[in-house]
């Protein structure tokens, strides 16, 4: 099978969806690709039926939102739907995708690439232990099933998000035992001039808070997760104040959430050709692309979180002008929206990114014997004495030790790795590029990447000269 | 201010040939210093399949294929070498022909290969596909792991004290008395000079303003996820259009040459799902259980090549003191051995076997 489209987005979450939808509306057709059973994101993810009567949240609310304006649109989702591969013949975006365990191309004459962040774990002794998940990963839990995480759980981490998934354990009845959070109040009070224009966000984290100091839940600023007890199971966690590296409080507890900001998914523009810079405030690694989305490759467009942790509101806004702006590309009227307001989220956004960027502190949590890539088991020593004989780039270690070859291709190490290889070399982060990205951008089984063929139709070419 | 240091040669290029060159040279009491524009061992030497498989070998380099995988042997572990044989199928009645033609050849040639019975085929390798036509086994096959080149060799220089440069670009050469390199760091100077820097050898011949007619192929190369055991040895298909092995680790690499897009000139080759696609596919019809296999990674190197597919290995035409080594096909097998050779003839010693002049003429048979 392949079909043809004006436009296709990858990512039907907050940037993705508003993007296709303003597309659709200028008179493009338009395909929406998502890996989720509905579109919303990882933020609007929606509820499985099971809990379909659950009560509403913001969240679920805003994702109702845009999964009915999605619908109403005349954009065609493709849901439940994985990219492995893209790649430009011509003027053509080839898509190849997965779908009900068959392989198939979507080709469109732009792309829009809405493909999101996922989530830093500042890697501590124990955190492979059963029972620690990510602060994201527990928000997906609530969104989609309602599940805690366990019974008496420790909320780790940076930002806002460390109040909300506190809160949200409380309100769905499990017990917080405390909040540990490596950011002070000084942080936050830094922060709070680009709060100040969102005052409906900056109201709900007061009611967050309020939550849990009516219930006398311990809240250790400053501080940070320093070690997981537990073998086959999470029983208590220590903490440390990072400024005094003094011992905090330990915790008994069954389960944590823990997570230290989000980084931008860049690997598809990445792979497609869009330059990376640096930007702390803006999650780490970012591609070059402007606010309404264009990059320097022609026909490729980028919003969302994906270009830059900048938040849901701004990723909705951006979606609107890159979904407009694709389409002015290709001919159709479709009015340029102010920047102002996207300009005024962002910077309210990247106020809470900045309340992630990663400290010397915090990757001091790590241990010689801490893991730092779990899909090859290999500990800080091992990389550490890896950079020691002159592998001085994410690249070098990856082909020396195999961090980064693994199925999760780097995603979840590459940070930590770059930061080691930084502190070690006496560079920064910005001189320390991740890993070259390889497809396909997800596993993919390799009886349905090739599909059914018959041996005799294989285009053999020529043998190699004898 | 330290007094300028003029190298007795600089190597530009830190891959296999490159870095077995200065090794060599240094032994022979030469000092070199190794350049990469980007880390060692991280072009065609690091990403190759690194499948040491005399069966796929050009005749006429077969006795170096040979000393190769000696030396491949040598570093063992420290280079995941690993001998495991290899089988070589044919699954029609035409590529049995071109099997039973050119393995015949390469025997001749001096590799232990012989053809094997479907009974032995299948005793030895019980997961490959029932409709095997004919196929050939050589003994000495095997694999080493190509992304532990970089680290391989970085361990070598520096055990043996040779200076190198990595992110070191030579963006122009001046002859004065010597060669000085300008990089886009400090400037380099040395008395000789050699050309080893793969598929970017053209773009830096010309800094010398010599024309190379050297091409690249982009290959590609996939991995899977750790899979249970599939199979003992390396697989390959008679047209030699499929390399497979199992590591260690569970991991299948899957090769064979198939083209994705790109040039060395923009620095990154790019996979094209076209040609993965049939390379994965002879891969599954050769081992049908690796149908369910999830590939993790696929991934291109640039192989230089000139028209009649030898290597150049010698002087370069018209610039004294200056040196090319590269566009070995089989390179990674060779790499060792030749770089070895190089720097014997560098050392202006007569090497155990015969170079590759680059100054003659590409479009004749001259080798």
């Amino acid at each position: 099978m392949s079909d043809h489209y004006d436009i296709a987005v990858v990512g039907a979450g907050p940037a993705g969806g508003t993007a296709a939808v303003t597309a659709a509306k200028a008179g493009l057709r338009v395909v929406v690709l998502d890996e989720q059973p509905k579109a919303g994101g990882q933020v609007w993810r929606a509820k499985s039926a099971s809990i379909r009567s659950a009560p509403k949240t913001p969240e679920t609310t805003a994702g109702d939102g845009l999964r009915r304006t999605l619908a109403n649109s005349d954009a065609t989702l493709l849901s439940d739907t994985r990219v492995w591969d893209i790649r430009r013949t011509g003027d053509t975006w080839q898509l190849q995708i997965l779908r009900g365990g068959q392989s198939e191309q979507i080709n469109a004459r732009a792309l829009i690439l809405a493909t999101g962040a996922r989530e830093y774990v500042q890697p501590v002794p124990g955190w492979t232990t059963p029972g620690v998940i990510g602060l994201a990963g527990a928000t997906a839990l609530f969104k989609q099933s309602l599940t805690l995480p366990g019974k008496r759980t420790v909320i780790s981490g940076t930002g806002p998000l460390v109040f909300y998934v506190a809160s949200e354990i409380r309100r769905l009845g499990g017990t917080v035992t405390a909040v540990v959070t490596p950011n002070t109040r000084t942080d936050w009070a830094r922060a709070l001039p680009s709060m100040v224009s969102q005052p409906r966000l900056l109201a709900r984290g007061g009611l967050w808070m309020a939550d849990l100091m009516l219930a006398r839940v311990p809240i250790l600023w400053g501080h940070g997760v320093s070690a997981v007890e537990g073998t086959d199971h999470v029983t208590a966690i220590h903490t440390r104040n990072l400024k005094t590296t003094g011992t905090g409080p330990t915790f008994d507890a069954d389960s944590l959430c823990l997570g230290h900001g989000l980084i931008p998914n860049i690997e598809a523009a990445q792979m497609l050709g869009v330059a990376i810079h640096h930007d702390p405030a803006l999650g780490g690694w970012v591609p070059d692309a402007d606010p309404d989305g264009a990059t320097q490759v022609a026909g490729l467009y980028l919003c969302g979180d994906g270009c830059g942790i900048r938040g849901v509101t701004a990723a909705g806004l951006q979606g609107t002008l890159t979904g407009a702006r694709a389409a002015r590309d290709l001919g159709k009227a479709a009015p340029a929206p102010a920047l102002q307001s996207w300009h005024r989220a962002a910077r309210f956004g990247q106020a809470m990114t900045r309340l992630s960027i990663p400290t010397p502190q915090l990757a001091a949590l790590s241990t010689d014997d801490t893991i730092l890539c779990r899909c090859e088991s290999l500990t800080r020593a091992d990389i550490s004495a890896e950079i020691d004989t002159g592998a001085a780039s994410t690249n070098a270690v990856k082909s020396g030790r195999r961090a980064g070859m693994g199925p999760c291709g780097g995603k979840y190490c590459q940070t930590a790795i770059a930061a080691l290889i930084a502190a070690q070399t006496g560079k920064t982060a910005a001189d320390i590029p991740p890993s070259t990205p390889r497809p396909p951008l997800r596993p993919v089984p390799l009886g349905q990447a090739v599909g059914d063929f018959d041996y005799d139709d294989l285009p053999i070419p020529k043998p190699a000269p004898l | 201010m330290t007094q300028k240091t003029t190298y007795d040669i600089a190597i530009i290029g830190g891959g296999i040939m490159g870095c077995a060159t200065a090794l060599q040279v240094t032994q022979g009491g030469m000092s070199a210093i190794v350049l990469d524009q980007g880390d060692l061992g991280q072009g065609a030497s690091g990403v190759n399949a690194g499948t040491l498989s005399l069966q796929i070998k050009r005749v006429k380099l077969m006795p170096y294929a040979l000393k190769g995988h000696y030396l491949w042997e040598q570093m063992g572990d420290a280079v995941g070498f690993a001998k495991t044989g290899g089988y070589t199928l044919a699954f029609n009645g035409r590529e049995a022909d071109m099997l039973q033609e050119r393995q015949t050849l390469k025997a001749q040639a001096g590799a232990p290969i012989e053809f094997v019975s479907n009974n032995r085929l299948r005793a030895a390798e019980p997961n490959l596909t029932q409709k095997v036509e004919a196929a050939s086994f050589c003994a000495e096959d095997g694999y080493a792991n190509s992304s532990l080149t970089g680290q391989y060799y970085r361990g070598r220089l520096r055990d043996a004290g040779i200076p190198y440069r990595e992110g070191c670009k030579v963006t122009a050469i001046d002859r004065d008395a010597g060669f000085a390199l300008h990089t886009n760091s400090e400037p380099i100077y040395a008395t000789r000079i050699l050309l080893a820097a793969g598929a970017w050898l053209k773009p830096l011949a010309a800094l010398l303003g010599v024309d190379l007619p050297v091409n690249a192929r982009v290959n590609t190369v996939s991995v899977t996820e750790r899979m249970p055991h599939l199979m003992g040895s390396v697989i390959g298909h008679a047209t030699g259009l499929l390399t497979m092995k199992q590591k260690a680790n569970g991991t299948v690499l899957i090769g064979g040459g198939w083209q994705g897009l790109g040039t060395p000139q923009d620095r990154r080759g790019t996979v094209n799902a076209d040609t993965v696609k049939p390379n994965l596919a002879l891969a599954q019809y050769a081992v049908p259980a690796l149908a369910t296999a999830r590939v993790t990674r696929s991934w291109t190197g640039f192989e230089a090549n000139v028209p009649d597919f030898y290597p150049l290995a010698g002087a370069l035409p018209g610039v004294p003191d200056a040196y090319v080594l590269g566009c070995v096909r089989g390179g990674y097998t060779i790499g060792p051995y030749i770089g070895q050779l190089m720097g014997d003839s560098i050392l202006g010693k007569e090497p155990e076997m015969p170079l590759f002049d680059p100054g003659r003429d590409f479009e004749k048979d001259t080798i």
